[in-house]
């Protein structure tokens, strides 16, 4: 019981709006000095709209999994985060999980998308939870949990979402490897040929 | 012993009804009338959407997203969209730019009215359904004058979009706004003013400005608890840039922010005005010049092919934040992944502190409040003791309408 007490609290501090908002150059300068080479890499990508060209601000970062926690961590300290979606790329050993989050929202053309890539290797999917921190990430978490099989450590509930009760278990569908295309076109092949014998 | 000792009973709603736009399966534990704890459950319908458009051109994937949802059948492709012309860096002539507000514009205002008529079905009131509906048919022939349909529009390309508003068109565009605006005043009167709308929806499923951030809520779920969260403004994407839009917050209204069902028909009926400005002001000052930045479909597809990159799509859908995720990996045709986050799945978790502590009469208003395309509820199964009996749509719909009948008296 104590546990859980202690990792509430962290995420009751975070509501409280930050003193200074810094520009895209400043956000990738405060992580790179704060975690030098686990940053692996940062871009900064601007794109103009209608007629004023008016710009608006991606920012994309892959980091390393060893720090996603704390990174998260002083993410929610430097300003209360809205995480949008994590979504997932198998690239064969690792699967890459993107975590969009939008920042400083709440004034006119100051928000800025911020999209933070991590790695995990495929022999061992297995990721922190940030639900103590952002308890709204739930839903996303789980999601990730059945579709490519990551497995979200620390997660509050870990049932399904999405995919039924009958659905076989360890097969992941949204992998891309050999045996889950096996696996996958066993659920769906022979479903037009049973229709037609009935 | 724990039959004496308990004093809760389970009340299982959904998952399936006709009436059903997005089948939901809720879980309640009831003490009396009210509830105490809510699970939600999810996935009756789901449909492999994202898996079957990873097996797609990037072409054919715009009429997939269409087919997402039937109400926001213009903010699905827009958002895709845009993640592909951001992953590919394709430039959206300024037309195009303003052609995509008033599409998106009239969808919100045709998605906010059939909302504001089935919150009046819920609480009886079916004279302001029939209403709102008849405002809704307005904007529907619209649509269908300027895109060649009602609900699936197929209006929009990767770089542009596929028709124009022709100088011909515009009369019978501001002929329909003057409707609306004529129209207007007496939808705010009813919703607004009537006292029995007030007695049913203030104080009723209470969403806090901290629980609004923290369950990280989308659109007019977290504006009317007073987070001012809007991507038209916050990140202007099309012409919203140019357009001066503001956040709708139910302050501006009434000066203060509950954050219940009221504040949410407040946030929803102020964007209506709202809307209605913007495409008056989207058609006033719209430039001349090409819709699409690439007519030719297979040079364009051909492009696409040949650009790695990946790119997000963040738009403002009626609903709240729709934000679509794409991957390219320069070699295929199709899409190396595709993720699409519709504003439903982020205001799922929002329900369960609204919903804590209602009554089941206020069940349906309060799920409804949200727009999450599924306030009718199926049958419900309640299991008192070692009694069953069942609840259907109709019954529970019964004690909603009957409970605005105990108060009007």
């Amino acid at each position: 019981m104590p546990e859980k007490k202690t990792k509430k609290k962290p995420a009751e501090k975070t509501v409280e709006t930050p003193n200074k908002q810094l520009s895209p150059e400043e956000i990738v300068t405060y992580f790179k000095d704060k975690f030098t080479t686990k940053i692996k890499s940062a871009e900064i990508k601007k794109r103009a709209t209608g007629s004023k060209k008016k710009e608006f601000v991606n920012i994309w970062m892959k980091i390393d999994k060893s720090i996603f926690k704390n990174f998260i961590e002083h993410l929610c300290n430097l300003t209360y985060p809205h995480l949008a979606v994590c979504s997932g790329n198998d690239l064969g050993n690792q699967i890459e999980l993107v975590y969009s989050f939008s920042i400083y929202y709440g004034k006119h053309l100051q928000e800025i998308s911020l999209n933070v890539g991590v790695e995990v290797p495929k022999s061992k999917p297995e990721i922190e939870t940030i639900c103590d921190w952002i308890p709204g990430a739930l839903i996303t978490e789980r999601e990730k949990q059945e579709m490519l099989g990551i497995k979200i450590i620390g997660i509050p509930d870990s049932r399904r979402l999405f995919l039924p009760d009958d659905f076989p278990k360890n097969v992941y569908p949204w992998r891309k490897d050999e045996q889950t295309k096996k696996e996958i076109e066993k659920l769906y092949k022979n479903l037009h040929e049973g229709a037609k014998k009935k | 012993m724990s039959q004496i000792t308990k004093t809760t009973y389970q009340l299982p709603i959904g998952p399936i009804h006709p009436a059903l736009k997005e089948p939901v399966m809720f879980k309640f534990e009831i003490d009396g009338e009210k509830i105490i704890a809510v699970d939600v459950e999810l996935g009756h319908v789901h449909r492999a959407i994202e898996w079957t458009g990873m097996r797609r051109n990037p072409i054919q994937i715009i009429y997939l997203a269409e087919r997402i949802c039937g109400i926001c059948s213009f903010v699905h492709p827009m958002a895709y969209c845009r993640a592909v012309e951001n992953a590919c860096n394709i430039q959206v002539p300024e037309r195009a730019d303003y052609l995509r507000v008033v599409h998106g514009e009239l969808e919100r205002i045709a998605s906010h009215l059939l909302w504001a008529g089935v919150a009046a079905h819920e609480i009886g009131f079916d004279t302001v359904l029939f209403l709102t509906w008849e405002m809704r048919e307005k904007v529907l022939d619209l649509i269908e004058y300027l895109t060649g349909n009602r609900v699936t529009k197929a209006i929009l390309m990767i770089g542009g979009v596929r028709r124009d508003i022709k100088p011909e068109n515009i009369p019978k565009i501001k002929e329909t706004l003057e409707y609306f605006k004529e129209n207007y005043k007496k939808l705010s009167h009813v919703f607004l003013d009537d006292k029995t709308f007030k007695m049913r929806s203030q104080g009723c499923g209470i969403l806090t400005y901290e629980d609004a951030l923290r369950l990280c809520a989308v659109g007019p779920t977290t504006r009317a608890s007073g987070v001012k969260k809007d991507v038209r403004v916050d990140q202007p994407y099309a012409a919203y840039s140019d357009l001066d839009v503001d956040y709708m917050t139910p302050d501006k209204r009434t000066g203060e922010i509950n954050g219940d069902v009221y504040d949410r028909i407040i946030v929803r009926l102020l964007e209506v005005k709202q809307s209605i400005e913007l495409i008056e002001r989207a058609v006033d000052q719209m430039p001349t010049g090409d819709i699409m930045s690439e007519p030719k479909i297979p040079k364009l597809l051909n492009y696409i092919k040949k650009t790695a990159g990946e790119g997000i799509g963040r738009d403002e859908a009626p609903r709240g934040e729709v934000i679509h995720y794409i991957k390219f990996d320069g070699v295929n045709e199709q899409p190396f992944t595709w993720k699409v986050r519709a504003s439903t799945y982020a205001n799922i978790l929002p329900w369960i502190p609204m919903l804590k502590g209602q009554q089941i009469a206020d069940i349906s208003i309060v799920a409804a409040s949200t727009d999450p395309c599924m306030s009718c509820t199926n049958r419900v199964t309640i299991i008192d003791k070692n009694k069953k009996y069942m609840l259907d749509k109709e019954q529970l719909h019964k004690l909603s309408v009957e409970k605005t009948r105990r108060l009007m008296r």
